[in-house]
């Protein structure tokens, strides 16, 4: 089935005649700027049917698109942040984390979910970029290691999806730990034989791109998704350089060899349903 | 000696005290009595400052310029070191050096950042900084000491991975993330030291160990108390306060539960008697050795998977 679909020339306006337009009908593109109906950028799963820009959607989206028949069972969702450190700088970490979960009504930037994909039982740890940047927190640590934790006790393929600005820093050390946390529980699922597969959506950087979303069996990830350990702008200040065209793109990573493929989210279901289906299906236990 | 910002006071004493001596020593004025004042005048003012050292004063510690490095490490403590270069893929990364010694009459495999002491020196170890390379031969080795049935030492030293163009086409993030997974489950003993820097992934890419120490004016942490300054309050003037709300030093690593020891340092810092410090740390790692001598393989696996697993402070309802 496609999910890509190309809207017919109607449709299509430029948003400077889009003004006087109520929020919600039209969605303006992020990278093209140019405006489409909600529905159609929904049913097109945020993509941009013009320019083909993957725009950040959230976790359950990606539940709801992977998933068989959308049905899934969350897991872990009662976990949330502390503040260990009672940190402040200009603001309360405390502030900042009841300010994320009252604007996007989720306990973390990271959630996971156990369902079917192509018949295969498969457990999903996606984060959430609304959530503090996606940052990486003691309790989005903790939910990815239960996740992964889950996967080998039920012996599972995995799929992570990471979309995260990286470390959270206002748990300091404890959001470095995170990283060795994360790949030492991917170094004991590693040993079931099962295929774990790590998405990288725009953006994926610091932390995450050095802990376990480069570990995957299979680094898949969208289309021109930023992706690299230290930040452009760090970079440029060090080298004091401009940093070439392209530079810590999907599409640069796959050149240098990082990413097995870059996938379209119309086609995602599809090709890691395929994946777990070709290595996956053997050692999966009681699938019914 | 280098004296930091805040031992100015001293830095002007050690100069009154130089002169006294030059004096002295011209032999036409007895100083003896201004000496023996000025003296303990800073012996006195040392302890006061040392005594109540803030975080951001410790980092400072930490990047001390006469503070011993891995290689002063090396030498004061492994005898017959034999040095092993590069990853096999691409080239060798001077700014962390590996290889195998003795320990008194046990072999071990040794992994470190390297700073430079010099100009020229700083350049070729890059600061201390890491490419792709150095995490990839650091774990080549690693892996060689598994073979070998060898415990592994790591001396943590850095301000961070390199941050560059081709840093990045190798793939940086691979490289550490690869070293986190591996680590975790070499079936050899690790003993990690923080010896002055451990600025985030740069630090921990060889910081998956069975015991964790840092020496008492170093810092561990996510990030630079200078670069969370620029991020979080927007400029470069927070840095104390960063360092404050980091949470940084050891004492602190070690009551978060982030780390299992502190090694003393001498007093006022490494710097001023390095080979007390280089004492402190083999001791610490006889100790260590002492203590793993008879861990079974999957023990040790199980129980660092575990530890790590444990990291971090969460709310469950
Ligand atoms: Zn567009």
């Amino acid at each position: 089935m496609s999910w890509y679909k190309r809207l017919s020339e109607g449709i299509r306006t430029k948003t400077e005649d889009k003004k006087s337009t109520p929020d919600g009908l039209w969605h303006k593109c992020e990278s093209c700027k140019i405006a489409i109906s909600t529905k159609d950028f929904l049913s097109n799963l945020q993509v941009c049917p013009e320019c083909g820009h993957h725009h950040k959607i959230d976790a359950e989206s990606y539940f709801k698109i992977l998933f068989d028949d959308q049905k899934f069972t969350k897991l872990f969702n009662n976990i949330s942040p502390a503040d260990p450190l009672n940190f402040q700088d200009t603001k309360k970490y405390k502030d900042r984390i009841e300010k994320a979960i009252a604007n996007t009504k989720l306990n973390e930037a990271a959630s996971a979910a156990i369902g079917k994909i192509s018949g295969v039982k498969t457990v999903i740890a996606a984060m959430d970029f609304r959530f503090i940047g996606g940052s990486m927190s003691s309790a989005v640590g903790e939910i990815l290691a239960r996740a992964i934790d889950k996967a080998t006790q039920e012996t599972t393929p995995l799929i992570i999806i990471s979309k995260s600005g990286g470390a959270r820093m206002m748990e300091a050390a404890f959001s470095l730990m995170q990283m060795a946390k994360t790949s030492a529980k991917l170094a004991i699922y590693q040993k079931t034989g099962l295929p774990y597969i790590s998405l990288l959506t725009n953006p994926t950087t610091g932390g995450v791109t050095a802990s376990f979303a480069m570990l995957g069996d299979f680094n898949i990830a969208e289309p021109k998704a930023l992706i690299g350990f230290a930040g452009p702008r760090v970079i440029k200040e060090t080298i004091g350089k401009d940093l070439p065209q392209g530079f810590q793109s999907s599409e640069f990573l796959k050149e240098h060899g990082f990413i097995d493929f870059i996938v379209h989210r119309s086609d995602l279901k599809q090709k890691i349903g395929n994946l777990i289906l070709l290595v996956g299906k053997k050692k999966v236990k009681s699938n019914t | 000696m280098v004296f930091l910002e805040f031992e100015k006071t001293l830095e002007d004493l050690q100069e009154q005290l130089e002169k006294a001596e030059e004096t002295q020593s011209e032999g036409k004025v007895d100083m003896t009595e201004t000496i023996n004042q000025l003296s303990s005048i800073i012996e006195k003012e040392t302890k006061n400052i040392y005594k109540n050292l803030t975080r951001w004063q410790r980092v400072q510690l930490s990047r001390h310029p006469e503070r011993p490095y891995t290689l002063d490490y090396i030498n004061h403590i492994i005898s017959g070191f034999i040095e092993l270069h590069g990853d096999r893929l691409v080239k060798d990364d001077k700014a962390l050096v590996a290889g195998f010694g003795k320990v008194d009459n046990q072999t071990v495999c040794i992994i470190g950042h390297q700073k430079g002491r010099n100009t020229k020196q700083r350049q070729e170890r890059n600061f201390g900084m890491a490419n792709p390379e150095g995490y990839r031969k650091a774990l080549r080795i690693m892996k060689l000491a598994e073979k070998f049935e060898v415990p592994i030492i790591t001396l943590i030293d850095t301000p961070g991975a390199y941050p560059g163009i081709e840093a990045e086409e190798r793939g940086q993030g691979e490289a550490i993330a690869r070293n986190l997974m591996e680590m975790s489950v070499l079936k050899v003993p690790i003993l990690c030291v923080v010896i002055g820097e451990g600025a985030s992934g740069g630090a921990l890419g060889i910081g998956v160990g069975d015991r964790v120490a840092m020496l008492e004016h170093t810092w561990y942490s996510v990030i630079s108390p200078e670069s969370c300054s620029s991020i979080l309050w927007r400029n470069w003037e927070h840095k104390e306060e960063a360092a404050e709300a980091l949470q940084l030093t050891a004492e602190d690593m070690l009551k978060n539960k982030l780390i299992d020891r502190v090694i003393k340092e001498p007093f006022g810092g490494a710097h001023r008697n390095p080979e007390l410090a280089c004492k402190n740390v083999k001791s610490e790692i006889k100790r260590f050795i002492r203590d793993y001598r008879e861990m079974n393989a999957d023990e040790l696996v199980k129980n660092r998977v575990e530890k790590f697993g444990q990291m971090g402070v969460y709310h469950e309802d």
